[in-house]
């Protein structure tokens, strides 16, 4: 059909069904309000969708069977909202995903609370009762706008069968511009079954809202002479820069400046971690150079992010000698965790590119980055690997990342497992680090592997998952079966909600109530279950044979390694304690 | 396949990871306050708290108060009034709020508010603005006389007048509601309704940045409404 033309404009759309050719293939008319809103997908170039089916969001379901769009229907919609988002953040679009009314709503909650933390663009469309039944109780009915609220950017309820289509496409656009984020548009069933030919124009964000521009030349004179002078200057590279499709100008500044750079965790990719200016990640469990860098720079300069607490620590000893340049997207950021001396709003593109141009000398830093290279010889990421003992999870995370190529795509879940993928998996490129930060979402990572491979099938897909994480969205196995998805989830099993127990050994006395499996379910076999290849180890070469043999096998495939269940994740700051006092074991902290 | 990071590295035994304690590391001086402000913690007061009017003009459309209530309490903005109403501009509300906070905090309680996608602008007014608020007073009849000289004396008016019970309307400032509120309290208030204050800029200033009259607000000239509604009719 017409999916590779550009969208067309309001009025040639409304042309569109006078003027046709007839001999010409076209789309199928605008008859009803479902339509409508699968027609604003199209015009908005949205190529799958994720969901579940149900009797209120069934007219969508409908009026998608005459459409391109691939539909992907999931196990759950909590998964499905996890792929649209992780589709979305591999392609730099918003994903969407679909529920029904009521329960189908609630499941995509989580998904959506996820989806909003990280600053993701994603846009999720629920069916509703019929606006006549709205507030009577009525089977399935969720207030799902007023559930809702505070986790999107901004919800929908459409009311009118007329302009339903240039809601969705609204909303589609909203969810992208400025600051990404979710939203959703409630369908009631009576506004999408009613009968319409109003083809909607093309994705056009509301105009209450302003989108992002340059940066103020002044503010950025200001912070340019700030970096200019520095000696100790650091560069942070937030989730925003990944967002903004700033990496490269993000990479030039720094290495035209000579400036370290750490980054956030969602910006795990942004600077290439073998790049002798990167430290990689600061926080919790961020490296030991990149919290001892935050801790005794002079100047940092932020770029995209959001000053999560996971990232500062306590914010009376975050950075504490450092004057602050941030730079974002969104003004209510600035100064909301972290004072900022040198404002800079605006999209984090342009305004690098104007920082770029702006700062005249480099900033004599040698010193400092001998420093920063010394920390980083003091404070490797090690481990030690014991002959005959259990196996350890770093040596996977390595063994998988040496046995990938280096765009692979990695997703997670949470826990100690997701630490040990960021900190021992070498990322080099911008969205092959796919996880769940804000929210800390235990199953993400099976979903968002799905929608990841959808995303970009051409690329290796590894979801390195925790045995616990896994069990809580694993019924989506049988949707990477259905669709053939060559993905390979690596369960870092060790019997336990391993970052509680970590936590119960640190702080509760190792009272490890409610942290381990009595009983833990055979991965392998639950994977053949499924439909998919099994593989399982406990030993490093046993290991080595599953990896290889996982990612040959062209389909999704589960290994089930048996890690050390005693291994903790470190460097680690303590809850609202200093970065630069990061523990390297229990004893520390 | 090697599972160390660094190979020139000394073999690492563990627990743990490598490097020096965080007592052998060195630790800076400084600190910031709760706003993440640097500051010197012998001299740091605590952020004082100050009243602020803040005006939201939004688009007048269902749930949109709920939009700023759950904002407010999600964000634990500390909102002392809200009230709310249509303005000259079709589809347009104006929101004014009342609101404790820190410098900081009210600063995020416009911007914010701000990002709602019905807020079309918000602006924090003067000291000078000029704010109104009103209360209905419902108290005992027993002194029809005395009510009738307090509510006099503050440029009220009487509504409502029984045997039992006077009702009475005040309007001016805080000061003025809360000092009236005080005087009737000697008859026995049985109920109170209090608006919350409402407020606009003095003068030319607009009360939301770069806000303009709506087009009902403009003067009415008859001449000129009958032409054009004149040349609007086939002839
Ligand atoms: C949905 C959800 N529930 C609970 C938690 C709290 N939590 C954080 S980490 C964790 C343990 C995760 O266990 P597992 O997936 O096995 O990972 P491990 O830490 O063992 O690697 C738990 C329960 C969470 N983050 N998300
Ligand atoms: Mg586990």
């Amino acid at each position: 059909m017409s999916e590779q033309q550009p969208a067309p404009t309001a009025d040639e759309a409304a042309d569109a069904e006078t003027t046709t050719d007839a001999s010409e293939p076209t789309q199928t008319p605008v008859t009803t309000g479902a339509a409508s809103v699968v027609r604003a997908l199209e015009n908005a170039g949205v190529e799958a969708a994720f969901g579940v089916q149900g009797g209120a969001i069934m007219p969508i379901y409908d009026a998608l069977y005459d459409s391109d769009i691939h539909h992907v229907t999931m196990a759950h919609e909590q998964g499905a909202a996890h792929a649209a988002d992780a589709y979305g953040v591999v392609r730099g679009e918003p994903g969407v995903c679909l529920a029904t009314s009521g329960p189908g709503a609630t499941n995509l909650v989580t998904g959506i609370a996820d989806a909003d933390m990280d600053s993701d663009a994603m846009l999720a469309l629920t069916g509703q009762v019929p606006s006549t039944m709205v507030g009577s109780d009525a089977f399935q009915e969720t207030d799902t706008t007023g559930v809702t609220a505070p986790i999107t950017k901004h919800n929908y309820f459409a009311s009118d069968a007329d302009t339903v289509g240039d809601t969705v496409g609204e909303a589609f656009a909203l969810a992208a511009e400025g600051r990404p984020g979710p939203t959703l548009v409630d369908l009631p069933k009576d506004t999408t079954m009613a009968e319409t030919d109003r083809e909607p124009g093309p994705a056009r964000p509301p105009e209450t809202t302003t989108p992002p521009t340059e940066a103020d030349e002044e503010s950025v004179d200001a912070a340019a002479r700030a970096i200019e002078r520095a000696e100790k200057p650091l560069l942070l590279f937030g989730g925003g820069v990944v967002k903004a499709n700033a990496t490269e100008e993000a990479r030039t500044f720094a290495i035209d400046n000579g400036i370290p750079v750490v980054t956030t965790m969602p910006a795990i990719g942004s600077m290439p971690e073998d790049h002798e200016l990167c430290l990689s990640w600061a926080g919790m469990h961020g490296t030991g150079y990149a919290n001892m860098a935050v801790t005794h720079c002079d100047l940092l300069v932020a770029v995209g992010c959001r000053f999560d607490d996971r990232l500062t620590g306590g914010v009376d000893t975050f950075a504490p000698e450092a004057e602050v340049v941030h730079v974002d997207v969104d003004e209510a950021e600035i100064s909301k965790n972290v004072h900022a001396d040198y404002p800079v709003v605006g999209d984090a593109k342009a305004a690098l590119d104007q920082l770029t141009e702006a700062v005249d000398d480099a900033p004599d830093a040698r010193e400092w980055r001998q420093q920063c290279t010394t920390w980083k010889e003091e404070y490797p990421l090690a481990y030690a690997t014991p002959e005959n003992e259990p196996l350890k999870p770093q040596f996977v995370v390595e063994a998988l990342d040496e046995a990938t190529p280096d765009d692979a795509i990695v997703t997670t879940g949470v826990g100690q497992h997701q630490m040990w993928a960021a900190q021992f998996w070498t990322f080099t490129n911008p969205r092959t680090w796919v996880s769940s930060h804000g929210l800390g979402t235990m199953g993400y990572g099976l979903p968002a592997a799905i929608g990841a491979k959808l995303a970009a099938p051409d690329k290796d897909v590894v979801c390195v998952d925790g045995d616990g994480s896994f069990l809580m969205t694993i019924q989506e196995l049988s949707v990477a079966v259905r669709e053939d998805l060559d993905i390979t989830v690596a369960v870092l099993n060790n019997e336990y909600i391993g970052m509680v127990r970590q936590w119960q050994d640190a702080f509760f006395e190792g009272r490890r109530m409610a942290a381990d499996y009595d009983w833990c379910p055979d991965f392998a076999k639950l994977a053949e279950a499924f439909g998919a290849r099994g593989f399982s180890a406990e030993s490093y070469d046993e290991a080595a044979d599953a990896i290889e043999d996982a990612l040959d096998y062209d389909g999704p495939s589960v290994i089930d390694f048996h890690i050390d269940p005693a291994e903790n994740v470190y460097p680690m700051v303590s809850s609202g304690g200093a970065n630069g006092k990061f523990a390297l074991s229990e004893d520390q902290l | 396949m090697s599972g160390e990071e660094s190979t020139d590295a000394p073999e690492f035994e563990g627990p743990g990871m490598p490097g020096p304690a965080p007592e052998e590391r060195p630790h800076p001086e400084g600190r910031r306050n709760t706003h993440g402000v640097r500051i010197d913690p012998e001299a740091e007061a605590k952020p004082r708290q100050r009243t602020a009017v803040v005006s939201a003009l939004v688009e007048h459309e269902p749930g949109v108060l709920s939009r700023v209530s759950g904002l407010f309490s999600r964000r634990q903005f500390n909102i002392e009034s809200l009230t709310v109403g249509k303005t000259t501009v079709d589809g347009h509300a104006r929101i004014t709020l009342v609101v404790e906070e820190t410098d900081a905090g009210i600063d995020q309680v416009k911007k914010q508010l701000g990002k709602l996608k019905p807020v079309i602008q918000v602006g924090e007014l003067d000291d000078d603005a000029v704010r109104a608020e009103l209360v209905l007073l419902k108290v005992r009849g027993d002194e029809p006389d005395k009510v009738h000289a307090i509510t006099q004396m503050y440029e009220g008016e009487t509504l409502d007048a029984g045997p039992r019970t006077i009702t009475v309307q005040i309007t001016g400032d805080q000061q003025k509601i809360d000092d009236a509120v005080d005087a009737f309290r000697q008859f026995g208030i049985i109920e109170i309704a209090r608006t919350g204050q409402t407020a606009l800029a003095r003068g030319d200033t607009p009360t939301t940045p770069g806000e303009e009259p709506g087009h009902s607000t403009e003067p009415k000239d008859s001449t000129y409404s009958d032409a054009t509604d004149a040349d609007d009719e086939p002839n």
